[in-house]
């Protein structure tokens, strides 16, 4: 299982590496967005994995349950994230109506 | 136990919030609000400077609970340092945005205050992961004040350091995420004891969490190679953005000089790696820095470039990891914010009275008001360059003296030709803009010296810090003292006996 | 004390000029620099009776040690000889200044810098501190630089003072880490303490880079060969700046420095090689172009580059004889100098020009002037009687027996000799070309006068001085003489004479060769001057110095360009390769196995096929990237299979979370893709593919590398304290909610701050903005018409209260089971949205009057205060407390603050989608109005 997260990981990752490096906004956009999913599932994993076991306490069965911390964290960054992409998606439709065009520096080509 | 931490972060929320309810309609008001609250982030930074000049550490512990489970706010000399320097800046920006560059566009008076509240939160807070929402915090509100007036160059500047920042947070997620996989916390302290504590199995991770981070905080401080974005931003936005964005590097440089004190020390195996690699930056962004000065087409491209220079004259200072670099650095730094913002500040009108030759170096018309433009610029320029008598030449020879001859003439030769480009720029740029006139000046744009306060106070900044130099270097040589000894910062955080606010 | 004073007299009074220009009149300025500088000589009385007695007057104060700089002044007989000459020729020049400058300029300006220059003159031969001495060396430059530039309209004006500015203030730089160095030898700054460590430091491992940076300081300051060109170039001063820098002050700063140290650094070979050659060097050079010039001024600016030659190169011959004689020499300079610079003012002023082609026979119009010009010139050249010839005699003298330089002994007195055949010519060409040779030629003003009495005054006074030294060495310039190269060798003094006559012997001999060569130079001049001008290339050192700084500059921007071309791509490319370096290296060079111990919990085949959907998504994405509806597609399948993996591996607050999360994101790409081109085209060649391809692969490959590391080491968290304190602590059977409301509830506060912040910028960027449609038929348009599906509307609506209800469930059981302020918030935005999405613009319309800054605003404070309102139970920001009421009703029912909190977050919430929804809405509303306007 640990083999599998980190392969989706790298993967996640390099896509969205390769995405971040094309010309156009909306290419980085997506690019950035599956960053931070993959960002999020490592942040996630080092609580490492449990299957099964929410940290609900107090529900009768007491037991092993998955680390909350990195969940607590994560959330955080989902909703962080969701601020920036929504805030760079907007900025990507300003930019294209100053500069007329959608290139990441505002180069002629494309509309 | 005190309060007092928490203003710097309360107030300038509250303030942001209550504007935001007055809506844009009246501006008045929301300037009425965002003086009081600067006011109010002045006096209590100084509050707070009193009591870290102690010498004690001031631990807040938010929610009541014990680090390193709860989030907690650490006063030291260092961060009293910085939050003076940030309420000073912020007060002098603000008045000089309130002459209505704050009009030209919506939430101004909401951004401005976001944006301190971010700033002094990662000053004070001793949490990793609170440092990083500290940070997208103070991101946020930059790009939306980076923007603020519009314009294409503004979009296309704030596009590039936005995408940027974007991938630096993500970066810092994954630090944070690798540093609490292997260590299991987050407290900043408690990270400091068991990466010092780590086996050695775990050393290689470690290092590539620390080095991540230190990707990210160079991306904020624009270290060599990760500088590009700035020149272009910071002489594309409006003055007085600029001029609060003048700290906006050194929070990077702080979170820097946290990390390889508190966190990774060069003598732990983590840390040495940073160790290795810092000074080398360093002399890198500062070459880069004065080469950037006197490649400047434009003035505020070279005010830009300079502050790229300066970050790498403290890093040179932090990179020693001995007292003298440290304080030579911490002297610097309040120089050199307020010196930049003074410029940004007084470039505006320079670039006004030009005309549509704005602030190029190349021949305008003359300025409507010579005389007191050109004495707050040679007094800018002569702090800038760092020539005597003002602070610039002071910070410049703590920082040489930091350093033995035998074993850093490199750090010599790089401070030193720097400094002689920058000469050579200032000088070029001054004789362009003020004595290299053609054609009749313009009708519009003269400045009163109200207008003109803020700069000229900014600027006078370095007199000040000439005079009392004493007593400055004084403090900052303590500060870094403090941080060479991180096992207090450890105790006071971790220790049982501070509760609450008790330092 | 006194000393301070002299030190801060024109400091200080340099304000006074500037700002009592415009009440007083214009001659105000001219008066207050004169008391200013009266003040100062008087103040420094004391100080040089004092010297005089033997034990100089000095003043020492500590001050910031961490820079080593301290405030330490020492006037001993060297520095009472340069105050005296600052201080009285600076007042001449003043009073000749009056008359010179026009009545337009702005005199104000011109007499404040002058006593700025005075002060930094006088803090730098007062200064018994090596720091502090290159702190007033920089202002010199700096003042020297604001004078040099006063008549900045003249490009001259400016290239000149920018050369001057460079040279001296890099030499400044050079002498800052000279400085340094030497005190760091010494263990002090104190030059005073300095003096008698001379061989400690000669024996020094750093003497070498030490005395060659000094020197670079000082050679560049006294324009040594090869840092001379400025000097010529700075004539383009005003004249009395000229006479003041150029002859008694600014030039002469180096040759102090030199004087200073010369017990310090003096008495090794490479001192004798170094300042010696430097010296003869610039003796020759200047002497030899000084002839060649037609420029008035540009004569003087060479002859005094090659008196200044000779000075140094006294003191680098080294003895204690060379040294008297260099000081001799130098006082002698700056009399005639001063006082040749003052004359050629007053021609230039009264003809209008400077060159010596034009002005002849000056004789018939101006005798007094020409008189004393002559006399002044003579003592240039070393005329009996006059000064010039009895420091020229002792020169000559010093000479004849170099034992150091060996068999080639004989080069140094033939290089005398050479150097005065040539001032003799030059000096000859002075006088005769412009006083004598014929009448005058168009000159620009006609018939030129004899200037103001007072104007020639100074003259008089300084050539009187020339006559008086050059008849009574004894009576005048002997004890000066003595008390200064006393202190300045600081030993006991070799035993001279300054008579006139030694008898027939070598100097002498010497002498009437260069007065006879000399002449017969000058008269052979035509052929001369043709032979020079066909074999020496004429350079212009100015335009040099600019194209060369232009060099600089584009060489600059070239370097910067490389690093920051404004590329966004090059900049991601730069940081993530930062990134990569910062992962892999040390992956890369571990020393132990990456691998952790941890056994590996096994897959099933549910979650192979999740992740391989992920993957297989991700990757559609990456390579179809320029069809962006399918790239959505297979954004919003990785959406949603994050969404599973967080529900296998039990973290349903996440999955809730992520998927109100990705429902609301999909939709503003969906709005935003409408606005953005659908497809993009190729543009990267494959080399910048290829490119992009490794930094991808060595990114994925560290992060998963990082990955698995970690996940295969055991670990203990501090988790454990949540999991138990939760409910106890927190009042909440929830841990990750109240982590998030409670433990660490500063976090959430930053978290909706930052979304709040987002959806403000938003409202701000897309405020006035209007872009029209993207291309592709059917989603855009059906969306952005008036026409809706009836029966989706009707659902929706009767959706609405239903989801509202489920919304406010989510968020009361939040603290105890899966749910929470922040998903319930999202739940209600999202039925809204859909609800107006189904439901049209038009009717919309009317929910999206209404504003959400207040709701996010208020969502905000409601937050914050939760968190101060532990301050009134003086416990600390966000301390939590909850209690168990029981209701009517609703029955047992926990409260707890945190819940209070948890509300702020869900109104602020609510707010930000709506706001950023509405705004984007209103958007496409008005663009599609735009677009119908156009239809019409």
């Amino acid at each position: 299982m640990e083999a599998l997260a980190a392969c989706t990981v790298a993967v996640l990752v390099a896509c969205g590496v390769y995405l971040l490096l094309r010309a156009r906004t909306f290419s980085v956009v997506v690019g950035l967005s599956l960053l931070s999913y993959a960002v999020n599932l490592f942040l996630f994993f080092t609580g490492r994995l449990l299957a099964s076991a929410p940290p609900l306490v107090g529900s009768g069965a007491e037991g092993a349950s998955a680390d909350p911390l990195p969940q607590a964290l994560v959330l955080t960054a989902i909703v962080i994230g969701f601020a920036m992409t929504a805030f760079v998606l907007i900025l990507a439709l300003r930019a294209r109506g100053e500069l007329g065009n959608d290139h990441v520096d505002g180069k002629g080509g494309g509309r | 136990m005190t309060h007092w931490l928490m203003v710097p972060l309360v107030l300038p929320l509250v303030a942001a919030m209550v504007n935001l309810l007055l809506g844009g309609r009246e501006i008045g008001r929301q300037r009425l609000v965002s003086l009081a609250c600067a006011s109010g982030l002045l006096v209590a930074a100084m509050v707070l400077l009193e009591r870290a000049a102690g010498g004690g550490l001031t631990v807040y512990r938010l929610g009541n609970w014990p680090a390193p489970f709860g989030i907690v706010l650490v006063l030291d000399r260092l961060s009293g340092l910085l939050l003076t320097t940030t309420a000073v800046l912020a007060l002098l920006s603000l008045l000089h945005a309130v002459n209505g560059d704050d009009a030209r566009g919506h939430h101004f008076h909401v951004f401005f205050p976001i944006q301190l509240l971010g700033i002094n939160g990662a000053f004070l807070t001793g949490d990793l992961f609170n440092l990083f929402v500290f940070f997208e915090v103070l991101l946020i509100a930059s790009y939306c004040l980076s923007l603020h007036g519009g314009g294409a160059e503004r979009v296309r500047a704030s596009l590039r350091y936005v995408a940027l920042n974007l991938i630096g947070s993500a970066l810092f997620l994954l630090a944070v995420g690798a540093l609490y996989g292997l260590t299991g916390t987050l407290n900043m302290a408690d990270l400091g004891s068991k990466v010092a504590a780590a086996p050695v199995e775990q050393v290689a991770l470690l290092r590539a969490g620390g080095l991540l981070l230190l990707v990210v905080f160079g991306l904020k401080a624009a270290i060599l190679p990760l500088h590009p974005w700035l020149p272009p931003l910071y002489g594309s936005v409006l003055a007085p953005v600029a001029a609060l964005f003048a700290v906006m590097t050194k929070v990077g440089v702080y979170a820097i000089l946290r990390t390889v004190t508190l966190i990774l020390p060069p003598q732990g195996a983590v840390g040495s790696a940073i160790a290795e690699v810092l000074p080398l930056l360093a002399l890198l962004t500062l070459a880069a820095g004065g080469l950037g000065v006197l490649a400047a087409a434009r003035l505020r491209t070279l005010i830009a470039s300079l502050v790229v220079l300066s970050v790498g004259a403290l890093l040179a200072g932090i990179g020693q990891f001995n007292a003298a670099g440290i304080a030579a650095a911490l002297y610097y730094l309040p120089h050199t914010t307020l010196v930049a913002a003074g410029l940004f500040l007084l470039a505006e009108p320079i670039t006004r009275q030009r005309g549509e030759v704005e602030d190029r170096f190349i021949p305008g018309p003359p300025l409507l008001q010579p005389t007191r433009l050109g004495l707050l610029f040679v007094l800018g320029a002569v702090a800038a360059a760092g020539l005597p008598p003002l602070s610039g030449f002071i910070g410049k020879l703590m920082l040489l003296r930091s350093v033995a001859p035998a074993d850093g003439p490199w750090l010599w030769i790089v401070v030193l030709g720097a400094s002689l480009l920058t000469l050579i720029a200032l000088s070029r740029a001054g004789s362009r803009l003020f004595w290299g006139t053609a054609g009749t000046a313009g009708a519009a744009g003269t400045v009163g010296w109200r207008q003109l306060l803020p700069a000229a106070l900014l600027l006078a900044a370095s007199i000040g810090m000439t005079i009392a130099a004493a007593p400055i270097s004084r403090y900052t040589e303590a500060a870094a003292h403090q941080l060479l000894a991180p096992q207090q910062y450890i105790d006071a955080v971790l220790g049982a006996s501070a509760t609450g606010g008790t330092p | 004390m006194p000393l301070l004073l002299l030190v801060l007299l024109p400091l200080v009074g340099s304000l006074l000029p500037a700002l009592i220009l415009r009440p007083v009149g214009r001659t105000a300025p001219a008066l207050a620099a004169a008391v200013v500088t009266i003040a100062a000589l008087l103040a420094a009385f004391p100080g040089l009776l004092a010297a005089f007695a033997g034990d100089p007057m000095a003043v020492y104060w500590p001050w910031l040690p961490q820079a080593g700089l301290d405030l330490a002044l020492r006037m001993d007989g060297l520095a009472a000889l340069f105050v005296l000459l600052i201080l009285g020729i600076g007042l001449l020049v003043i009073l000749y200044a009056q008359y010179y400058l026009a009545k337009e300029e702005d005199l104000g300006r011109f007499y404040s810098l002058f006593l700025l220059f005075m002060g930094a003159m006088l803090g730098v031969v007062l200064s018994d501190h090596l720091l502090q001495l290159v702190v007033f060396w920089e202002l010199t430059s700096l003042s020297s630089f604001l004078l040099i530039g006063f008549n900045h309209q003249s490009r001259e004006a400016r290239g000149g003072a920018a050369m001057a500015l460079t040279i001296t203030g890099g030499g400044g730089l050079a002498l800052l880490a000279g400085c340094l160095l030497l005190g760091q030898i010494a263990g002090t700054y104190r030059i005073s303490a300095l003096l008698h460590m001379g061989d400690l430091i000669c024996a020094h491992a750093l003497y070498v880079p030490t005395l060659l940076l000094i020197l670079l300081g000082a050679c560049t300051k006294s324009a040594q060969f090869p840092f001379h060109f400025w000097l010529p170039r700075a004539m383009a001063a005003p004249t009395p700046v000229s006479a003041y820098l150029h002859s008694a002050t600014m030039v002469k700063a180096g040759v102090f420095l030199l004087a200073r140290l010369f017990p310090v650094l003096s008495g090794t070979d490479l001192w004798f090689f170094a300042v010696g050659g430097a010296g003869l060097l610039t003796l020759l050079y200047g002497a030899y172009h000084a002839l060649f010039q037609h420029d008035l001024k540009g004569l003087l600016a060479y002859s005094t580059i090659s008196h200044l030659g000779l000075i140094v190169l006294l003191f680098g011959i080294d003895t204690p004889l060379a040294a008297v004689a260099g000081v001799f020499h130098l006082i002698n300079h700056a009399t005639f100098k001063a006082s040749l610079f003052m004359a050629a003012g007053i021609i230039d002023h009264e003809t209008g020009t400077r060159d010596m082609r034009l002005i002849n026979g000056l004789w018939g119009y101006m005798p007094r002037t020409a008189a004393l010009a002559m006399v002044a010139a003579a003592a240039m050249a070393g005329v009996p009687l006059l000064n010039g010839f009895l420091s020229k005699e002792m020169f000559f003298a010093e000479t004849l027996h170099l034992s150091a330089l060996g068999p080639a002994r004989w080069l140094a007195p033939l290089a005398a000799t050479l150097a005065g055949v040539f001032a003799v010519a030059y000096s000859a060409r002075f006088i005769h070309d412009v006083f004598f040779n014929g009448q005058p030629r168009d000159l620009p003003k006609f018939p030129p006068h004899e200037p103001p009495r007072f104007m020639q005054l100074p003259v008089v006074i300084l050539v009187g001085q020339c006559l008086l030294v050059g008849i009574f060495p004894g009576l005048t310039v002997a004890p000066f003489l003595a008390l200064a190269a006393g202190d300045m060798l600081g030993a006991p003094l070799p035993d001279y004479s300054l008579a006139i006559w030694h008898g027939f012997n070598a100097p002498l001999a010497m002498s009437l060769v260069a007065l006879v060569g000399g002449l017969g130079l000058y008269s052979a001049r035509r052929w001369l001057f043709a032979l020079h001008h066909h074999h020496w290339p004429a350079m212009d050192a100015l335009a040099l110095f600019q194209s060369s700084v232009e060099r600089m500059v584009s060489a600059a921007g070239r370097l910067t360009h490389a690093l920051e071309n404004g590329s966004l791509q090059r900049a991601t490319a730069l940081l993530l390769l930062a990134a990569v370096a910062a992962v892999c290296w040390p992956l890369a060079t571990a020393t132990t196995a990456l691998t952790g111990p941890l056994r590996l919990s096994p897959i099933d085949g549910l979650t192979l096929v999740g992740a391989l959907l992920m993957m297989g998504a991700a990757v559609l994405a990456a390579l179809w990237h320029r069809r962006r509806f399918t790239v959505l597609i297979a954004l919003s399948v990785v959406g949603l299979m994050v969404v599973l993996a967080f529900v296998r591996f039990s973290a349903p607050d996440l999955a809730l979370t992520q998927l109100a999360v990705e429902v609301v994101t999909i939709l503003l790409l969906i709005l935003a893709l409408f606005f953005l081109p659908q497809h993009g085209r190729p543009e990267s060649r494959p080399l910048r593919r290829g490119r992009d391809l490794l930094l991808a692969l060595g990114m994925g490959g560290g992060a998963g590398m990082l990955t698995w590391s970690i996940l295969t080491r055991p670990f203990a968290a501090i988790s454990d304290f949540y999991l138990a304190n939760s409910l106890p602590g927190g009042g909440g059977a929830n841990v990750v909610n109240v982590i998030l409301v409670d433990f660490r509830g500063f976090d959430t506060l930053g978290e909706i701050t930052v979304l709040a912040v987002a959806a403000l910028g938003i409202f701000a960027l897309l405020d006035n903005l209007c872009l029209e449609a993207g291309t592709v038929e059917g989603l855009p348009r059906r969306y952005a018409d008036e026409r809706h599906t009836l029966v989706l509307s009707l659902l929706t609506r009767l959706l609405l209260p239903l989801a509202l209800l489920v919304s406010i469930h989510l968020f009361l059981r939040g603290h105890n089971a899966p749910g929470g302020g922040f998903i319930a918030g999202l739940v209600t935005a999202v039925a809204l949205i859909l609800q107006s999405m189904a439901s049209g613009i038009a009717w919309t319309r009317q929910q999206w009057r209404m504003r959400y800054q207040p709701l996010i605003a208020w969502g905000v404070l409601i937050a914050s205060a939760t968190g101060a309102g532990s301050w009134l139970f003086g416990r600390p920001f966000l301390t939590s407390a909850f209690g168990h009421f029981s209701l009517p009703l609703v029955g047992e029912l926990e409260l707890a603050t945190a819940m209070l909190f948890d509300f702020g977050v869900y109104l602020a919430v609510v707010g930000v989608v709506m706001l950023i929804l509405a705004t984007l809405g209103n958007l496409n509303l008005r663009c599609a109005e735009a677009r119908k306007g156009g239809e019409v």
